[in-house]
């Protein structure tokens, strides 16, 4: 039926190379979503406690990471800020787009988190004496960690899927160096394959692996 | 002894308290009963603290609740507090609820802290849920596990705001027993409550609120019996 020919021994020949750039994504997306977190928890707070300049600069940054293309926002740190001179590597690039990313829409799901615990919790923390940061810490967060649980593993799954822009920017992580060896060979078909398989199994892993951390955190 | 002067309360414009005078001694319980917007509730969130004041003045002790001074998690220790809808902890076991705040407030040991939740959780009569979550426990056993709760920060003062109010009636006896029971131990308490029967029974004085003014106080015999005041009288008739 088709005129083409499978040919995948260039592909598992260079599967080391491939699987060494897939632990590469891991490690940026790894990377990004803990930045994304520390940073999207301050800027959930800031826009639910701060007014002013603090609660502008938090809202300007999740609008902007929600309401734009993620590849846009890459290209601002690569091309963007290399036109004012100031060059990243494109490792930095897809790192700090990944996190400016993240970022926004974590901080979405936190503010969500923290409006679903009703006040009265906190009510109810101070009157045994608590301060406001033992009610936070020990009443709050931990019951807004659980409602924000399944949105956060599906923000890691887009973190790991969206790191594949950085082939865009010369990255070479999972797409980039499937890109370049499929240009390489002219196997783009097998190459690409064999690279979604790859990616299939990772999130696949994360989700399990989530699951299974869930039911152990989770009692109640 | 809770002492309360010239207190007054806003909400914005909304005149909430109009200048309450009243004391409460140690070993005394106090029913508060009245309208809802009485200011019943707000004048316990004004006690401890949980609620600003404009003018006047709240003293636990001879401590100034509302004075930019004072350690106000410190003053707490001493005025439990149980509400309306019991506020437990759905993250922690009935036993974490009520040792979290011993040890993170009073930095008691974990064994300590656990040993003091277990008592209290049997004094209320859950020593039988010690590991379940609150989400498996009845309304009536969530608000047991809020007086528990309170009572391990062995607090000096209880203030009760409509414990029963949000329960289902076949669950009010049991939180009312618990209450009782605290009584009879010679808990200083102030109830502001819709149980007529346990402000009569129970209580060595009745106030009455009627619009942010505390109209009438005395033993429980006098209000229901012989009120002076003509919105007592009304406000009586038509809960009985």
């Amino acid at each position: 039926m088709f005129d083409y020919n499978f040919h995948w021994r260039p592909v598992m020949k260079s599967l080391p190379d491939l699987l060494e750039a897939a632990s590469l994504t891991l490690q940026v997306a790894v990377l990004a979503m803990v930045l994304g977190i520390v940073i999207g928890l301050c800027l959930a707070l800031a826009r639910l406690h701060l007014r002013g300049p603090v609660y502008w600069f938090a809202t300007a940054w999740v609008e902007l990471a929600r309401n734009t293309p993620a590849l846009f926002q890459l290209f601002f740190f690569g091309f963007g800020l290399g036109a004012f001179g100031l060059h990243l590597s494109p490792y930095l690039i897809v790192l700090a787009g990944l996190t400016f990313n993240c970022a926004g829409y974590l901080a979405e799901n936190f503010r969500g988190g923290f409006k679903a615990v009703p006040e009265t919790q906190i009510r109810a923390s101070r009157s045994l004496g608590m301060t406001p940061w033992q009610a936070y810490s020990r009443v709050v967060i931990p019951q807004v960690f659980r409602i924000v649980y399944h949105p956060i593993t599906n923000q890691m799954v887009w973190a790991v899927l969206m790191s594949s822009l950085g082939m865009l920017v010369g990255f070479r992580e999972l797409s980039g160096e499937t890109q370049f060896f499929a240009s390489r060979t002219f196997r783009i078909f097998e190459y690409f394959a064999v690279t979604a398989v790859i990616y299939y199994a990772i999130v696949k892993v994360i989700l399990l692996s989530s699951r299974l951390m869930a039911a152990r955190l989770f009692r109640y | 002894m809770i002492s309360i002067r010239d207190l007054h309360k806003y909400f914005g414009a909304l005149h909430v308290l109009k200048g309450i005078d009243l004391d409460v001694q140690k070993g005394e319980v106090l029913s508060v009963i009245g309208a809802s917007g009485s200011g019943k509730s707000t004048l316990l969130y004004c006690i401890n603290g949980l609620e600003a004041i404009q003018d006047g003045a709240v003293t636990v002790d001879g401590t100034d609740v509302h004075a930019k001074g004072t350690d106000i998690n410190k003053l707490r220790q001493k005025l439990g507090m149980v509400f309306q809808q019991w506020n437990s902890f759905p993250h922690l076991t009935a036993l974490e609820n009520v040792a979290l705040a011993p040890r993170i407030v009073k930095g008691k040991s974990k064994a300590e802290a656990r040993d003091i939740a277990a008592k209290q959780l049997q004094h209320v009569g859950l020593g039988e849920k010690l590991d379940v979550y609150p989400g498996a426990l009845s309304g009536g056993q969530q608000q047991r596990l809020a007086i528990a709760r309170a009572l391990a920060m062995e607090p000096e003062y209880m203030l009760f705001d409509e414990a029963t109010s949000a329960l289902d009636p076949e669950l009010v006896g049991e939180v009312l027993d618990t209450m009782r029971l605290l009584a009879d131990e010679g808990m200083t308490m102030i109830c502001v409550t819709h149980e007529m029967g346990f402000a009569r029974d129970v209580s060595d004085r009745v106030a009455f609120f009627h619009q942010g003014v505390m109209e009438e106080i005395g033993p429980p015999a006098q209000i229901f019996g012989d009120a002076r005041s003509e919105h007592t009288r009304k406000f009586l008739a038509n809960v009985r």
